[in-house]
């Protein structure tokens, strides 16, 4: 058998040294303890074992549950699912696919078959199939690549779901019609096609990498983390894994501001307190004298662009807040496309359905006139106008928005009276900083007037949040 | 300890323990590397049964502690009885204070609590840290060092040095972020809700009589349930209380006015059994 292209003489243990290097790359903190504990690992479990070996990798070298949706991805290139098999048969040699009439509805029956069995192991043979045979790009054998996105589209895995519901249906057997678990069903079989569907990304990374070189392919790879995830671009279960992730970030925010607000009032030494003090001993500073901080939790007042594509960011920082508002005396929160509506209450309820929020925020409160798209100078005029008692110099105020003003008058004068009235103003923006002043964004102005800060991930976020936030 | 990651598998499942194999893979390698084992995961999926099981079936003692706030070093470590020393020292009238003083900080006087305990004598033991995000970050540092060189130093009566490693398991339902140092120094393990072929067979060994079929619906539905992002997904637990219930009520499938009666077995929170009422199509609960 000849050795597989991707294994290319790589010893294990430096296929583990390769896999550290990728994972630091992707920010993942490994030190050498770690590195030792996955080599005995190897050592202990063998390779014989695949998912063994995964899962004692991970044990040894991950801290944290979000750092596995980086780790596993990683795994897969580095010990692709032959490896772990001595004697299964390698990977071709990368020249295999050419123009060849590939049988697709074939291919999507026996999906559909699968996907109703539940067949993991069933789907990822086809994964690799759907990938050798629709997803390989280029003519020349070997200056091409393959692509998950072309596999995907080519096979359109998500139009089984019909076909699916009646193969279960027909096969009888539990799923008596009628049941009560028809009504589960089909986000059931939503569930396992995008499980497929990640299984063709994984098997697209992994015949690239064959190809370019794992350790590149590692490197370069995209990895789907949610809170790195752009707010921008998120998709639908990307935003839904970001609001599960809500309650635990922040309860970690929680403990980083209690942290914050200890330190905070252990005070600073009055300087001239303690010297007036001193006066007793002859003008030398005894006992430094704290200042002690007022102990009122500080107010909180969010004002929200909740158009398009800002929207998810807008909605997720907006539950964070509202999951942390017991942290501060007061949170109000205004949403605005081009007109302002306070949507402090529709927040508060809907921490119950939060996939709901968006769609309550623009059918339950005022936030459009008489056109549809964003107006900042219109918005944060009328906010001023109409909410300027929100604003006192207890308060805190974050504009949540891309700047992008659609040409009309930015309305700076509103930023800065806002920007006078309380007691800090911050402007957390969406869009990379690479992108601000272009078209028609005018961040460069409002960031003269008010500090902005580039907020494209959750990640960022709760930086932000945990360093600018109040205490 | 262990000959494999399957003999791991096998003798759990024997103590009513059913393990997924990242469980079963990280037990066995704790084991084989001697390192603490910090296991997160929601609750109620199993962390700290899964300590238990380990201890029960290595014949191992299992000392817990269980972590709260404001538990410290006399609750953590050890403490001396101060009751039983000031009634020796009230006995001892006509001794030298030296003589005394020697005496009620010896062995007898001394309360080992379970750090202490763990690494004292030479059977084998579990060591529980059960809930480790509950207790205060102090707390970490005392751990940190008995867990580095397993040994304590009493500065009455000497240093304490473990002749025998406890299978040391923590737990957490990461309240609290756990510091980077502690982390370090263990071997991770998630414990995620189970797939749903080890869910079935969780629930057909802990509420034997369910009829297959309806053990299969409930654990879809629970899967369901689970994705439906509520303020509590429901945990193994729940799952296992609601077969009961399901079994107590007698039914032999289930529909709609089964769940709509149940529900709230499975679902701790009423604005959570409303949102799932609704997406489950259930009339009014
Ligand atoms: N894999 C499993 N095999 C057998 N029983 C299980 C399993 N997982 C969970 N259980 C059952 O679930 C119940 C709850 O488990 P346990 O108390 O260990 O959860 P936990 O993760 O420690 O929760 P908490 O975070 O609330 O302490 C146990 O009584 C046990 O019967
Ligand atoms: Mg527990």
């Amino acid at each position: 058998m000849s050795t597989p292209a991707h294994s290319t003489a790589a010893t294990v243990p430096d296929r583990v040294t390769s896999l550290v290097r990728a994972l630091r790359t992707h920010g993942i903190r490994i030190g050498t303890g770690e590195s030792v504990d996955a080599a005995r690992a190897v050592a202990v479990l063998g390779l014989a074992d695949r998912d063994q070996l995964r899962e004692g990798l991970a044990a040894a070298l991950l801290h944290d549950r979000g750092q596995r949706a980086v780790f596993d991805p990683v795994f897969d290139l580095y010990f692709p699912r032959r490896v772990g098999a001595p004697g299964g048969d390698g990977p071709g040699d990368g020249a295999r696919f050419e123009e060849k009439d590939f049988d697709r509805d074939g291919l999507r029956d026996r999906l559909a078959e699968a996907l109703a069995a539940s067949d993991r192991a069933a789907m990822a043979a086809l994964a690799a199939e759907a990938v050798d045979g629709l997803g390989g790009y280029g003519s020349a054998p070997g200056s091409d690549g393959f692509s998950a996105q072309q596999t995907l589209e080519r096979l359109r895995p998500q139009t089984l779901l019909a076909r699916v519901r009646a193969a279960l249906r027909a096969g009888g057997g539990e799923s008596e019609s009628g049941a009560f678990t028809d009504r589960v069903e089909a986000d059931e079989i939503r569930r396992r096609i995008e499980d497929f569907r990640e299984l063709v990304r994984a098997e697209a990374r992994r015949r690239v990498a064959e190809r370019r070189g794992t350790d590149e392919i590692a490197r370069r790879m995209v990895v789907r983390t949610a809170d790195r995830a752009d707010f921008l671009y998120a998709g639908r279960s990307q935003l839904a894994e970001l609001r599960r992730a809500v309650h635990p970030l922040a309860r970690k925010l929680a403990t980083r501001l209690a942290a914050r607000r200890r330190r905070a009032a252990r005070g600073h030494i009055d300087l001239r307190r303690t010297l007036r003090g001193s006066l007793s001993t002859g003008g030398v500073p005894m006992r430094p004298v704290l200042r002690r901080r007022r102990p009122a939790r500080p107010e909180l007042v969010l004002l929200c662009d909740v158009s398009g594509s800002v929207a998810g960011f807008a909605n997720f920082t907006m539950l964070l807040v509202q999951a942390l508002h017991d942290q501060f005396s007061r949170v109000r929160v205004f949403a605005f496309v081009n007109r302002v509506d306070e949507v402090t209450e529709l927040i508060a309820r809907g921490a119950a359905d939060p996939e709901g929020l968006g769609g309550r925020i623009t059918t339950e409160a005022a936030v459009t006139g008489w056109h549809g798209s964003s107006d900042y100078g219109g918005a944060l005029t009328e906010f001023v106008e109409r909410h300027a008692a929100a604003l006192t110099s207890r308060s805190s105020v974050f504009v949540l928005g891309d700047a992008r003003t659609n040409q009309m008058d930015p309305g700076l004068a509103a930023l800065r009276r806002i920007a006078r009235m309380a007691r800090r103003t911050y402007w957390l923006n969406p869009e990379p900083r690479s992108q601000w002043d272009t078209g028609d964004s005018v961040a460069g102005a409002y960031g003269q007037i008010v500090p902005m800060y580039e907020c494209r991930d959750a990640r960022q976020l709760s930086a932000l949040v945990g360093r600018l936030l109040p205490v | 300890m262990f000959r494999s990651v399957d003999d791991v598998t096998a003798r759990l499942a024997e103590t009513g323990y059913l393990a997924s194999p990242a469980v079963a893979t990280t037990v066995f390698l704790a084991a084989r590397l001697g390192k603490p084992l910090l296991v997160e995961g929601p609750a109620g999926v199993g962390k700290t049964e899964l300590a238990k099981a380990v201890a029960a079936i290595t014949d191992a003692r299992l000392i817990r502690l269980q972590c709260y706030e404001g538990v410290d070093e006399s609750r953590a470590l050890y403490e001396w009885n101060h009751a039983k020393q000031l009634l020796r020292i009230t006995a001892g009238r006509d001794e030298t204070w030296d003589q005394t003083r020697t005496d009620i900080f010896s062995e007898e006087f001394l309360l080992p609590r379970p750090l202490l305990a763990a690494i004292r004598g030479d059977d084998a033991k579990v060591l529980l840290i059960d809930e480790m995000d509950k207790a205060d970050v102090e707390v970490e540092g005392l751990l940190l060092e008995v867990l580095s060189d397993f040994q304590v130093t009493v500065p009455e009566l000497g240093t304490v040095t473990a002749t025998r490693h406890p299978f040391v398991v923590l737990t957490s339902n990461a309240s609290r972020e756990l510091s980077e140092a502690l982390r370090r120094r263990c071997l991770f393990l998630h414990i995620d809700f189970p797939d749903e072929e080890l869910e079935r067979r969780i629930v057909a060994l802990k509420v034997p009589g369910l009829d297959e079929v309806l053990t299969a619906s409930l654990v879809r539905v629970v899967g369901a349930l689970r994705a439906m992002d509520l303020r509590k997904a429901p945990s193994v637990a729940e799952t296992v209380d609601w077969a009961r219930t399901l079994l107590a009520l007698g039914a032999d499938r289930l529909d709609e006015e089964v769940v709509r009666a149940s529900l709230g077995v499975v679902l701790k929170h009423q604005e959570d059994v409303r949102a799932a009422a609704a997406k489950l199509d259930l009339d009014a609960v």
